[in-house]
């Protein structure tokens, strides 16, 4: 299990390949990777991401040990930029891997929509028009119930 | 002696990132009520308690978990990770 909060960018194809390599048990490997989303106007500048150092070493590792008890996972990764970043700047991504693919398509899910909503994380994007914090959406907090 | 932290707009409401307070407050509810009749700036960041977390100790928290024993308050809008 590797958690990771950092600023600098990260490479998504020699992370997955990295990760794959170490899990020789696992039959299935799930990746996903979260970008910088332009806005509906298509007028995004940039992103902000501010984090609350300490609680989020300690969220991202609670969640991830959850999500490696429950689908027994072999491995899992959680890499998650803070700064200042340009549209469509890779800026998350999480890897699981399992013997079968239900547990790791699951368990990526799971994750992310932990990551979501309790990994102390906050978007503010930058626009021609102006800046503004990114609202939590009712989705995401009602997808934690499916859990 | 407790520690403040404040994220996102909170932080920029109230313009600063952390304060150090002393407080008899017994919950977090009632420290947020007492920053609030301090100025108007906390009043203003905490109008609306449905639109803020809370944290203590770095774990979130509900508004009337109590204060013992706590040293870091962190105080933030809903988080947007992912």
């Amino acid at each position: 299990m590797r958690i990771a909060i950092q600023a600098e960018a990260f490479d998504m194809g020699a992370e997955a390949n990295r990760f794959a390599a170490g899990n020789h048990g696992a039959g299935a490997i799930v990746t996903f990777t979260g970008i910088t989303r332009d806005t509906a106007k298509g007028d995004l500048e940039a992103m902000e991401i501010e984090h609350y150092p300490g609680m989020t070493e300690r969220a991202l590792t609670t969640i991830a040990t959850q999500a490696m008890v429950r689908w027994s996972l072999a491995d899992c990764l959680v890499i998650h930029r803070y700064g200042r970043f340009a549209p469509r700047a890779p800026i998350m991504m999480v890897a699981t891997a399992a013997r079968h693919r239900g547990d790791a398509f699951a368990a990526a899910e799971f994750l992310m929509d932990y990551l979501k909503s309790r990994a102390p994380f906050w978007k503010k994007e930058i626009t021609r028009s102006g800046t503004g914090w990114v609202a939590a959406r009712d989705e995401d907090e009602a997808a934690l119930k499916r859990w | 002696m407790i520690d403040l932290l404040y994220f996102a707009w909170v932080r920029e409401r109230i313009g600063l990132p952390r304060e150090q307070v002393e407080t008899n407050a017994a919950t977090v509810a009632e420290l947020i009520a007492e920053l609030s009749a301090r100025e108007e700036r906390y009043a203003l960041a905490f109008a609306d308690l449905a639109s803020l977390r809370v944290a203590l100790d770095q774990e979130l928290a509900d508004f009337d978990a109590p204060l013992t024993g706590v040293r870091e308050v962190a105080i933030f809008p809903p988080m947007t990770g992912g």
